[in-house]
Parts: C-alpha cells; structure tokens; sequence
C-alpha cells in the first residue's frame, strides 16, 4: 500500500481579488522509501501542496476537495488540533529557509531535543543522547551539540534541519527546495545524506524544488506542475528520457548542455498565469509554442501515455513530432 | 567534555568582562550603583537613624560640624543619617516598580505582538492612551486618590511606565513572529504558550534588560519628584521627602547648603549611574555599536 495518496486534492485561497485555485486537482502517490520530486516554476503551487499535506496552510487557505491519505488515515479529516499534536510523527518537513530556520539564541541540540520531547515522553538525557544520535546520522560533529545556530556553516545548519525532521523518525520528510541556499558541493553532500535517509531508515520522501539537476540525483518519481495542476509526471529515467508536455521540454530546454554550446536553445517566454483568472482549456497554452484551436479551448486531461508515465496534453509526445 | 563545555561558558562570561572593564561608562555607572547599594544595604547597620527623633532647639539648621558630618535640618535631625536611611527608600522604589513595569509591558507587548486579535488591538489603545496622558498629573491624581504610602507609590510608579515598555516589546515581537523559526517551531507542533515562553521571550530578552536600566532611573526620578511635590511617603526617610522639607523650610534662602545639596546630588548621581551602566551596555551588547 502507498504511503501517502494524495487524491484529486484542491487547496484555494480566499483574497480581495477573488479566490486563487493554488492547487487544483492534484493527484499523486509515494510509497516507503521512495522520494517523489514535484517540480515546477515559482507559484505553480508546489509548497502549497506540501502546506496542505502538512496542514499548515495560512487562515485564508482550505483544502476545499480531494483526500490526503497517510498510511490509509485522511489526514483532511482530521481535527486541527490532533493534525498538530502527530505532524512531526507522521510527516516532517525540512524547511527552505535552514539559515534562519533556527533559534538565534538558543542551542542547537536543544532546538532538536526541544523537537523530539514534544513528542515522545522521554527525559532530557535520554533526549540529548537520541539527539547525538542524530549528529551521527546527519554527519555533525557531536560535541558542536551545545553550540549556537552562528557557529554553525550554511550546509551544517541545512543538516541539523534534517536531523530536525528525523526527530520523531516520521514516515514521510518534505524537503521544501533543501538545497536552494547552498553552494553545488554542500547541495551534493546533502543530497547525499538524504539518499542515505531514504535507503537506511525506509522514509518516504517528497523533495520540492525547482532546480532538475538534483531531481535525478535522488529522486525516484518526479511529478511536474504548471499553475497549480500536474502537466507530467512519471519515473525519473522516463522523464529524463521523453518529455511528453512542452512545458517539460521547456524546463529541460531552458537548462544549457553541460557539453554543448553555451547558448539556450529555446527559451520558455512569459510568465506563468495568475491563478485567480479564468482560464480556459490548456493552462500552458499561452506560453505553448505548438498550441493549437483545440489547447484554448478544451482542458486536457492527465492520460497514461506508457505504463507509469502520464501526460495531461491533446498531442502527448508527438507535438515535436 | 563536561570540563570544556564549562570553559566555553567561563569565556564567554570572561569576555564579556574584559570588555566591560574597558568600558569608562560602565565602570563609573558599575562603581557609582555598587556605593549606593552598598549604603542601602548596610548603612543603617554602621550609621542609626531614627526619622522620628528630633533635636532640641540648638540643634536646628546647624552646618556640618564634628557630630553631624553633613549638619543638621530643620526638626534637628541629622542629615548624613537621613541621607543613608532615604537611599533604601529610592532603591527600592525604584527596582520594584521597574519589576512592576518591566512584567506588564513584557507580557503585554508580547500578547499584543503575537497575537492579531480584539485584545491585542485594546491593550495597543491602552498602551497609546497612557502614552498620550502627561504622565506627572496622572501620577499625582492617582497618588492623591489611593494614598501616599510607599507600596501605593511604587503600585502609581510601575503602572505609569509600562507603555514603553510595551510598545518596544511589541515591535520585536512582530519583528520575531515573522521569522522562520517560528514557523519550524509551529510546524512541528508547539503550542502558542511554549512558542512565546521559549522563543519569542529570550529573543526580545536582550532589548528589555536594556530598557529596564533606563526605567529604574525613571522611576528613581519620579518617586523623587513626587515625594518632592508633598505626595511622598510621610513615615519613612527619602531623598524627595528630604528635598521637600528642605524647600519648605526655605533651607536654599537661608544658605543650609549642607540639607538640600545632599539628596540632590545622591539624586542626580544614582540616575547617573543607571544612564551609563544602560548606555554601556547597549554598546556592549549591540553588535553594531561593538568597538574592536
């Protein structure tokens, strides 16, 4: 059985403009030890999704349709109050931000021992040790366990986050863009440890970002979205291989050939739409190059194109063709 | 381990001394408050005074001699005794209703700040009213209505000087609320409580401490000041009272230096001492005012 199913889910927000559809109609699955990538542009709503798994999303935010399913239990079900009481057990999150995702005036440790004793009933030292447990895991140093978030490096901070998350040993880590701040070579030592996560301690995990370089590095599955719903999504190697939406060819176009000329061969121009509009027939048609009468129109729907890839555009693959 | 973990912390704390000791405001302020308190504390011990023992009529308004170091007043007490005596008065009055002050404005601000709800929006029109009011009449009038006892000054003092301390408090905590570690901490699961106890509280910490310094000045000041107005506590020795006496008797057209001069200067030194030692501190502990 999946992990986690996410089923047809829409998340809207109310705002003075009208109500802005951030996800709609979302639907997608991961199992243990998997990590699924969901990728997109800025706005598309990839945190939104992962804010509603989590259910953290702001006052005028609500999951008006669809399920989210955890190990069989409709966490959209759920009481406000028991969804905060089991988050970190059930689904943690590694935060964007780990530069100022810390308390600046307290210690590390205790921000990770503060974590792991709101959840469990254990004492201090038996917190502490579980702590410095952690440390090893992430690959800290465990005598740097009373030290400030200052004393701490950028990556040092990105993996006492992550230590941060496995506090509960949870069955599911979101990694919201974990590797944005970093430089290339702490980015691949986190990537690294995350794999590492995955295989030893068999989490399920749900990486969001919209750098494609690292979805192949530890992904399993990677789900693409455009304007709050899926264009593509399939195993790693099949969307490496064939780009089925055009949105995907332009994501991986607008990236320059590590050996080829330094020039991008097609860039992906205009903006992404504003969610609050109405938008008619295919969201990415404004911005398609190969739309036709028919994209304008009529929505596609998500198709199966080959087993466990799936596409939701009218010519699937043979737009280039 | 054990045996490193405590140096770092004896090295942080010996750093920060170094650097005190080499600041000339904080050790003024440092020396000048440690003299008062030390006075507050043990005066009375080494030098009796008693406020309700007069002298026969020889002994008013006599200048400082050997048997009264400072001279006498005008009920021919003496007023180095007088002096020693009001100095606990003016600390005490001057820390507890900093206390009083520092715990409203702390815990309102903190409410106010993290919170966006009716009651933060009330405690803001609260804090703003008793910040437009001039705060001497309303100190009078309050004195005036609940009675001149010193726990009734201290009550009027630390009520009247909590609004700044509130809105400092509150525009940190908008500031903190913001941050993303407050939403990490959200996200796994603590509660409002926990959150403000833990995280919003020792990081408005530092800016409170500060404000506290400059408030027990304040207050020193006000308790004077009102004292000095008539409205002070008749039974017990203070600086004001002493002030007060002073003027009525008409102590500075007579040329009894040696009755007003005292408590004046004690006044203006104490308060001195609490301005440097904010001062110094405020540079000590902002990094960017930091001298390296």
């Amino acid at each position: 059985m999946e992990l986690l199913k996410i089923d047809n889910l829409k998340t809207y927000f109310k705002t003075s403009k009208g109500i802005v559809r951030a996800v709609d109609g979302v639907s997608f699955s991961i199992e243990r030890g998997q990590a699924v990538g969901l990728v997109g542009e800025s706005g598309c709503g990839k945190t939104t999704t992962a804010l509603s798994i989590v259910n953290l999303l702001p006052e005028n935010g609500k999951i008006t349709e669809g399920s989210i399913l955890l190990d069989g239990k409709d966490l959209t079900k759920l009481s406000k109050d028991r969804v905060r009481k089991q988050r970190w057990k059930n689904v943690s999150i590694v935060f964007q931000s780990a530069m100022n995702a810390l308390n600046p005036v307290m210690k590390v440790g205790d921000q990770v021992i503060e974590a792991i004793m709101y959840h469990n009933h254990l004492t201090y030292e038996e917190a502490r040790k579980k702590t410095k447990e952690l440390f090893d895991l992430v690959e800290i140093d465990k005598n740097r366990i009373d030290n400030y978030p200052h004393e701490f490096s950028g990556g040092m901070k990105q993996r006492v986050m992550i230590a941060m998350a496995l506090a509960c040993d949870p069955k599911l880590i979101i990694g919201d863009e974990p590797t944005t701040a970093l430089d290339v070579i702490v980015q691949a030592q986190i990537l690294n440890l995350l794999n590492k996560i995955k295989e030893e301690l068999n989490t399920g995990l749900l990486i969001i970002t919209h750098d494609l370089s690292i979805l192949g590095e530890v992904c399993d599955e990677i789900v693409i979205m455009y304007a709050g719903k899926i264009v593509e999504k399939g195993r790693t190697e099949q969307i490496y291989e064939e780009h089925l939406h055009p949105y995907t060819y332009k994501l991986f176009k607008s990236f320059p050939d590590i050996q080829g000329e330094r020039i991008l061969e097609e860039a992906l121009m205009g903006r992404a739409p504003n969610l609050s509009d109405h938008l008619p027939g295919c969201r990415f048609n404004p911005r398609c190059s190969f739309a036709s009468d028919k994209c304008r129109i009529e929505e596609p729907k998500l198709k199966e194109a080959s087993p466990g890839h799936y596409c939701a555009c009218h010519y699937g693959g043979v737009w280039n063709g | 381990m054990k045996n490193s973990e405590h140096e770092i912390v004896y090295k942080g704390y010996k750093e920060f001394f170094n650097i005190f000791i080499h600041n000339k405001m904080a050790v003024a302020g440092a020396v000048i408050l440690g003299v008062f308190i030390t006075v507050a504390l043990m005066g009375s011990l080494v030098y009796p005074f008693d406020l309700q023992e007069f002298g026969t009529a020889g002994d008013v308004m006599n200048p400082p001699d050997r048997s009264h170091l400072l001279g006498t007043d005008d009920m021919g007490r003496d007023v180095l005794g007088n002096l020693i005596a009001g100095t606990r008065v003016s600390l005490l009055v001057g820390l507890l209703s900093t206390l009083i002050s520092m715990i409203l404005g702390t815990v309102l601000g903190i409410y106010a700040g993290y919170y966006d709800n009716i009651i933060s929006t009330i405690i803001m029109q609260v804090t703003n009213f008793f910040l437009v009011i001039p705060w001497l009449p309303l100190m009078l009038v309050l004195t005036a209505i609940l009675g001149t006892s010193i726990w009734n000054i201290i009550f009027v003092i630390g009520m009247t000087s909590w609004p700044g301390t509130a809105r400092i408090v509150r525009a940190q905590t908008l500031s903190i609320r913001e941050r993303p570690f407050i939403e990490r901490i959200t996200a796994i699961g603590a509660d409002t409580g926990h959150i403000m106890v833990k995280h919003i509280l020792p990081n408005v910490f530092p800016l409170v401490f500060a404000n506290t310094i400059l408030v027990s000045a304040e207050a020193i000041l006000s308790e004077t000041t009102l004292s000095f107005l008539g409205l002070g506590d008749v039974s017990r020795s203070s600086w004001g009272m002493m002030l007060h006496y002073a003027f009525e008797s008409g102590a500075a057209s007579l040329g009894a230096y040696w009755y007003f001069l005292p408590p004046g200067i004690c006044v203006v030194l104490l308060v001195l001492s609490f301005t440097f030692l904010g001062y110094a501190l405020d540079e000590i502990l902002n990094p960017k005012l930091k001298r390296r």
